[in-house]
């Protein structure tokens, strides 16, 4: 079965329909990408997969169920994490801090039992930690743990919300455009780490993403989109051939070697 | 000892005004805005307090009607934002300036319609009490006002920096988007700060109605610690606190040597001189600095 799959998506913003007719499925331990030209309407995608935006019409199901009635509060819980384009951390915390409030979901103790900072507060306190620095290995974080977002470049702060996505403990990471801005030895980093997450971590990812290197590299099945509506979908190469997608998309063969 | 008594009396003032402009920063934090009802927030909670404790009125214990206060207060700040904050979400910031202050008018007429228009006097267990030492007098009002509002900040301190809800609510001031994605249901932290924001209002209404009359004009404080929390730096909670402290203490003090009506002026004035040599208020300047 698959872990998310998405029927007839549509949200229309007034006359503009960003997302029309959209349907595909992810199956677990996939690597999934969305492409398509700027506007084409796959960020709106992942908003309407973490419910920011409500769809016009359509479902979304994940691990069999129908979250399409949820709130953009109930999606981590349910093991869904995510990066934006933009990038949104809270920027006046550290690095440590941003990773932990990942853990949000996790905790579960509660308002007494914090200030008292009771043993079963810090059992559950060490064990997040020991899961953020997981991730901080993972991801080659130390020499940051304790800096101010707000100082950090854009290549470690895009990494850092990569590493806040990991520390929910997801089984479907979405990652909005990972290698935009990044360099070509950071996005090469960005591939490792993706197919650690398949391999090491079991995760299923979902992402949006224009560099067809990097999509060329990790995924196994690729949708492409335009105008909200979806133009192909096979393995990167099948979508690369299809004629649709060229005209849409990918220009002539000539520009996309350039 | 002159100076001393004078800075006892307005350090105890100025506790009041800082506890006031925490409610601004909070809702500030909260929704981005400014709530201009706070002071008004501040009068009911006392008229509450009141109206449960006063002998005249339904005669409770004072030890009793406070804690009732903050909670029927908490519930009026929560409320607010449940059924009219939260209709203007993503509207610019203007509609809710002008909207608390609407409702700081709507507040006043409620409790002059209810408590009337002559001051009244909230019946405490230390009413008059003072302490004497070295030519000082000290009122145990002024020592309550002092002591509670340390606690409180304490208390604050650690709910923002420990708790699950309070974790969740750094978070969301920073940053909302980010704050969904981790689990964090935004809009229901923003209900339950406007509540805490009501709550210590009441605490600040209650510890200024324990050194005088009180009347359902005193909310007009309200702007005296905005000042005090542009001067912290509207984002910063030991920054209104220490913007109260200071305009409390300068207070007394300019009405004392200053000429004319200066004192009156001086809470405007400091914040005039902060906001032109540091525009992003005392603490502001600090935590850029840090970055």
């Amino acid at each position: 079965m698959s872990l998310l799959e998405v029927k007839d998506l549509a949200v229309h913003f007034g006359g503009v329909k960003a997302v029309d007719g959209v349907s595909f499925k992810v199956d677990p331990g996939e690597v999934f990408a969305i492409i398509g030209p700027n506007g084409a309407g796959k960020s709106t995608i992942f908003n309407l997969i973490s419910r920011i935006y409500e769809p016009t019409r359509g479902t979304i199901h994940f691990d069999g169920r129908n979250i399409t009635g949820l709130k953009a509060h109930d999606i981590a819980s349910l093991g869904i994490a995510r990066t934006f384009q933009n990038i949104e951390l809270f920027d006046h915390s550290t690095v440590l801090a941003n990773l932990l409030m990942g853990r949000h979901t996790h905790r579960s103790t509660n308002f007494v039992q914090d200030i008292l900072f009771l043993p079963k507060v810090r059992r559950a306190e060490r064990e997040h930690r020991r899961r953020v620095e997981e991730v901080i290995e993972f991801l080659e974080l130390e020499a940051y743990r304790k800096k101010m977002i707000a100082g950090l470049p854009y290549g470690v702060r895009k990494v850092v919300e990569i590493g806040r996505a990991l520390a929910i403990g997801p089984k479907l990471i979405l990652l909005d455009e990972p290698a935009s801005g990044l360099s070509v030895e950071e996005t090469q980093d960005v591939a490792f780490w993706i197919e650690d997450m398949r391999r090491d971590m079991g995760l299923t990812v979902l992402m949006v993403e224009h560099d067809m290197s990097l999509v060329n590299q990790v995924s196994d099945r690729v949708l492409a989109v335009a105008n909200g509506k979806p133009l192909a979908e096979g393995t990167p190469q099948e979508v690369q051939a299809d004629p649709h997608v060229q005209a849409a998309y990918l220009g002539t063969p000539e520009e996309d070697a350039a | 000892m002159e100076l001393l008594q004078l800075m006892i009396g307005g350090l105890a003032n100025g506790c009041i005004y800082g506890l006031v402009a925490l409610g601004f920063v909070l809702i500030y934090k909260a929704s981005e805005g400014v709530n201009f009802a706070q002071g008004d927030m501040m009068m009911l909670g006392a008229f509450v307090a009141l109206g449960l404790g006063n002998s005249a009125q339904m005669g409770l214990s004072f030890w009793l009607a406070v804690p009732i206060a903050i909670v029927i207060m908490f519930g009026v700040g929560w409320g607010v934002e449940r059924v009219v904050v939260r209709r203007i979400f993503g509207q610019p910031q203007f509609a809710l300036v002008i909207l608390t202050i609407a409702m700081g008018f709507v507040f006043r007429f409620v409790a002059g319609s209810i408590w009337g228009y002559t001051p009244l006097v909230l019946e405490t267990p230390f009413a008059g009490q003072n302490l004497r030492g070295g030519g000082i007098v000290i009122s145990v009002s002024d020592l309550i006002t002092i002591g509670v509002t340390i606690a409180l900040t304490l208390g604050l301190w650690a709910f923002f920096a420990f708790t699950r809800i309070g974790l969740a609510a750094q978070a969301a001031s920073q940053n909302q988007m980010a704050a969904y994605i981790v689990g964090v249901p935004v809009m229901r932290i923003n209900s339950i700060i406007w509540g805490l924001s009501g709550a210590v209002a009441t605490v600040a209404g209650v510890l200024y109605a324990t050194r005088g009359a009180i009347d359902p004009n005193i909310g007009l404080l309200g702007i005296k610690a905005f000042a005090a929390a542009v001067i912290g730096g509207l984002g910063s909670l030991p920054g209104a606190l220490l913007g109260g402290i200071i305009i409390g203490v300068v207070e007394p003090i300019a009405g004392r040597y200053a000429p004319g009506e200066l004192a009156i002026m001086s809470p405007y004035i400091i914040m005039l001189i902060v906001l032109v040599t540091r525009p992003g208020g005392l603490f502001a300047q600090m935590h850029a600095k840090k970055v």
